[in-house]
């Protein structure tokens, strides 16, 4: 049971349910990490609600003990629509992968970001579809062999992030697994965000696709590799911060190494209104197989879908006043019969 | 007096069935509309049948995009928009060649001369002018130059420099509108009225509609050529206060009583489909009552919101036509699997795949009936006339919230569009929804947890606790589950059991729903009609008909399709002959078979077009009586 009163711990927004993912995946450290998340920032299991799809990641919801909805595959953003937008009391979490929002349910993203309905998105990206048992997703790189692809995919991948950013998201962040401290980080502050925020997590699948973001998360590559996103501070990363993210004259960004980088480094601003600088950031890698820029691509005010509906029922209510039934079925033409 | 004027005289009709008919772009459905107010304020009952292509502005003056609308009206009770009509106006060739095969013998013919250009007869197909020839000579034919007359009405605005030609040139439905007015002797001060309201901040545009309008009526009144001026008395209906109202407008209206009697907030996410999207812009217009209308990226989006906002505890409801809802099936096997209360609502159309989206059918009875995969019953409502869309609206709401299931709601685009008086209900007397479920607010356990599927005994509806409520935090979704405690299930007596239940909550709706209504005016007919829908209107007139004809007909009318009434069975079995028609291939008759093991009989036309009386008066009369075994 939850108390209502003092400081909630990780263990109040855990549910009773045995976990079933493989053992070693990476939903097992995400899912901690959104326990203790949510406990942390105050948020309240009974106005917390998690609404999933289909796949592997969609059993997030089972695992949560807050108000949950395991969904039909890729229409969970739209269920989740249906809820904020008629309930603003609630905190809505929609809990997705590569497959389940990027293939099937792509649309409704798309619509559920340009709308700015006030959910909150976390889109597992493994690169594989896992419950199916291994075929390539919308975010595996071309030529990569799996089970329906044993002479490689001839997809293009998506890259979530200018995905998002494309479809004027008003939040988007990328994060790692097992970066504890990177994901508590960018989730806090998609859940502080009023609209839609998008969260894309790189999360390994150790049966069908393990070592997927070994660039990002071995010790000996990820320092070379991670550009760490902050705002107000200029893009470097390496070891020594010896590679810079510098704006080229075409609108896209290139690393050059910072001693010869000069002042054409470019200053993290996620507050920007236009999308076009943090869309730029996301093509710096296609797959996260070497240097990938991780934090808060895009964080910006914008009215908000539910806002704006619940406006017009009000604006409504104080122009005509309180609907009246009997009034409303006697407009129009009426005559009498006697 | 002058000597020259012919004497008029004035006829009392019983009834009159008057077609419009003119290019798309001719303004025929608002022509319709207005004689149609003018002929409620007269107190007629009446029916219509708006009938328009699905191209927004198909080539004009071509067959494709003829455009009518048909308008039955009667100092009697009538049940149908008419069978041939007694007066056509025909504002072009094409919609001469289209309709005039459906006009009476004798019937009176009034054509806009102005429109038979060479063009147009080309276009219409005729090689040579029919109105030179005598093909039209069994009919009283007027010759109305409606454009050049609308022109010179509007002289002195075009002179003045407030319309130009091509713009007043637009006014001349309004000359066709004020003749018809004359002819049947319905007063025009309404549509003044209207036309002053609605072009009120273009009032130069309302007073060139209403000039014309005048004109046409005055040009009834000063030709010799009109001998005959009609009058149709009130009709006797019931007292009352009646308004006129299409059914996709009843429908909107029953919605929003639904959620003002339920204490409901309505929450309608749709995808703009023909013919049911009218229902989106009426409900978008009530946002006072705390109505929230959400256009969707698409079917399935719409679906899934309304499912959304289920859960959240919102009267929620969608609606589409058959191409949509076959998007939305795997939603509403969610929606089934999950127990949350919502209407999906099915103006269907002519079909299979796009079909014909601006004409009539009842083809997906066995859609919403079967329509999802695995065993995924949901209650179906039928609603049987335009006014009844209201009642069938409220009907559809109290077994949602009672039962915790979708359901869905056939209407059709002939109820959608046509229109009929509305005996206004007391709004004190709807039904009382917000009665029939409740929100939990404390776990209902044994052990102090909360079983989300735990069941009301009688209705085995389970609780629907919102979120939001501390205590209560539970997780549904479209996996098996165990009853009470909701919790994933894969156990092979579990599954079988959970899929007998799904059955089990139909029956309890059965097990609540009155008897049927039967019309066996001396109770010892040999036929039974069966219908659903909206055949009835065809049905009664039909049955009226064969009554008339010394034939011993009873009919009934089926407004829960599933679960069917309890007392189905027993009630075909009472007659000789059942007989079903249907404008599909026989899917409530084979519901009906399966169900009864009564040989019901099937008449069956899937033409986009509703049936006429007589037509089904003949259909039935050929399977009873010693008629065809």
């Amino acid at each position: 049971m939850t108390s209502n009163n003092g400081k909630l711990t990780k263990k109040d927004f855990t549910s009773d349910r045995e976990v079933r993912w493989c053992p070693g995946c990476g939903d097992y450290a995400i899912l901690a990490t959104v326990q203790t998340m949510l406990a942390d920032a105050g948020a309240r299991p009974e106005s917390t609600v998690f609404v999933s799809g289909i796949g592997c990641s969609s059993r997030f919801p089972y695992y949560m003990d807050t108000y949950g909805f395991h969904t039909i595959h890729g229409r969970a953003p739209t269920v989740a629509t249906g809820l904020a937008a008629s309930r603003p009391d609630l905190d809505v979490w929609v809990v997705t992968g590569d497959g389940d929002g990027l293939s099937i349910g792509g649309n409704h993203l798309m619509h559920a970001l340009r709308r700015n309905v006030n959910l909150n998105i976390l889109l597992f990206n493994n690169e594989i579809y896992g419950l199916t048992k291994g075929q390539y997703s919308p975010t595996s790189p071309m030529g990569s062999t799996h089970k329906s692809t044993p002479m490689g995919s001839l997809d293009h991948p998506v890259n979530p992030v200018s995905l998002a950013l494309g479809a004027e998201a008003t939040f988007v962040g990328r994060s790692i697994d097992t970066d504890r401290k990177h994901l508590t980080e960018v989730m806090t502050r998609a859940y502080e965000h009023r609209g839609a925020s998008f969260v894309e997590i790189y999360q390994n699948c150790n049966i069908f696709n393990d070592g997927a973001f070994a660039a990002l998360k071995d010790p000996g590559q990820k320092d070379e590799n991670q550009i760490r996103l902050k705002a107000g501070e200029p893009i470097v990363f390496g070891p020594e911060d010896e590679h810079a993210v510098v704006a080229e004259p075409d609108g896209s960004m290139a690393i050059v190494p910072t001693a010869e980088a000069g002042d054409r480094v470019v200053v993290h601003d996620p507050s920007r209104s236009e999308p076009t600088t943090a869309f730029a950031l996301s093509r710096l890698s296609l797959n996260p197989t070497g240097p990938t820029p991780i934090g808060v691509f895009r964080d910006v005010d914008r009215p908000v879908y539910d806002d704006l509906l619940r406006d017009q029922v009000t604006r409504a209510r104080s122009e005509r006043g309180e609907g009246d039934l009997a009034a409303l079925l006697e407009s129009g033409n009426v005559w009498e019969v006697a | 007096m002058s000597g020259t004027v012919t004497e008029r005289k004035n006829l009392q009709l019983s009834n009159a069935v008057v077609r419009f008919a003119g290019d798309s772009g001719d303004g025929m459905q608002l022509t319709g509309d207005r004689f149609t107010t003018q002929t409620a304020i007269a107190g007629n009952d009446l029916a219509t049948l708006p009938d328009f292509p699905a191209e927004i502005r198909a080539p004009a003056g071509t067959l494709a995009g003829v455009s009518s609308f048909q308008l039955h009206f009667s100092d009697q009770d009538i049940h149908t928009p008419g069978d041939a009509p007694d007066v056509l106006v025909a504002m072009n060739p094409a919609a001469l060649k289209k309709h005039i095969g459906a006009l009476k013998p004798g019937g009176t013919l009034i054509v806009n001369t102005d429109a038979f250009t060479n063009r147009n007869l080309q276009k219409a197909g005729y090689d040579a002018d029919p109105l030179e020839s005598d093909i039209l000579a069994d009919y009283q034919i007027h010759r109305v130059p409606v454009t050049d007359l609308t022109l010179r009405a509007l002289e002195d605005t075009i002179e003045r420099g407030e319309l130009n030609k091509k713009e007043a040139e637009r006014c001349k439905n309004m000359l066709a509108l004020g003749l018809i007015s004359w002819m049947f002797s319905r007063p025009i001060s309404g549509t003044e009225e209207w036309l002053k309201d609605k072009f009120a901040k273009a009032p130069h545009i309302a007073d060139a509609n209403i000039t014309v309008l005048r004109a046409g009526w005055n040009y009834g009144e000063t030709t010799e050529a009109f001998v005959f001026t009609y009058e149709v008395k009130s009709a006797q209906l019931a007292p009352g206060r009646y308004r006129n109202i299409t059914g996709n407008q009843a429908l909107a209206y029953g919605l929003v009583a639904a959620s003002v009697r339920s204490k409901l907030p309505l929450f309608y996410g749709s995808y703009p489909i023909t013919p049911a999207s009218d229902i989106l812009h009426e409900l978008a217009q009530h946002k006072n009552f705390g109505v929230s209308t959400f256009q969707a990226e698409d079917e399935i989006a719409a679906m899934g919101s309304v499912i959304g906002a289920a859960f959240g505890g919102s009267l929620a409801v969608t609606a589409s036509s058959g191409p949509g809802v076959a998007l939305k099936a795997e939603a509403m096997g969610l929606a089934m699997m999950t127990e949350l209360p919502c209407i999906v609502v099915n103006v269907q159309r002519g079909g299979p795949s796009t079909g014909l989206p601006t004409k009539t059918e009842q083809s997906d009875l066995l859609q919403a009936m079967y329509g999802r995969n695995g065993e995924a019953p949901i209650p179906v409502v039928a609603a049987s006339s335009p006014a009844d869309c209201f009642d069938a609206a409220i009907e559809a709401a109290r077994i949602a919230l009672t039962y915790r299931t979708p359901v869905v709601l056939l209407s059709d685009g002939f109820l959608a569009n046509s229109a009929e008086p509305w005996n206004l209900p007391d709004v004190d007397g709807l039904p009382d929804l917000s009665t029939v479920y409740e929100f939990p607010t404390e776990p209902n356990g044994e052990d102090g947890e909360f079983l989300p599927y735990l069941r009301d005994e009688s209705t085995l509806a389970r609780s629907w606790a919102l979120p939001g409520t501390a205590g209560l935090e539970h997780r549904i979704g479209g996996l098996e589950k165990e009853d009470g405690s909701g919790h994933i299930n894969y156990e092979p007596e579990n599954h079988h059991a959970m899929t007998v239940l799904r059955h089990q909550r139909l029956q309890r709706i059965a097990d609540a729903l009155p008897p049927l209504e039967v019309e066996d005016p001396d109770g010892d007919a040999d036929v039974l009609v069966v219908g659903w829908g909206s055949t009835k209107g065809p049905i009664q007139a039909a049955c009226a008909e064969l009554r008339e004809r010394g034939r011993k007909v009873a009919r009934t009318h089926i407004r829960h399709l599933a679960p069917l009434p309890n007392d189905v069975d027993e009630v075909l079995g009472r007659y000789d002959t059942v007989v079903c028609p249907e404008a599909n291939m026989g899917q409530l008759s084979m519901l009906l078979r399966a169900r009864t093991l009564v040989d019901v009989k099937t008449y069956n036309r899937v033409s986009g077009q509703p049936f006429s009386g007589s037509e089904l008066a003949e259909a039935i009369e050929g399977f009873g009586w010693g008629g065809q075994a």
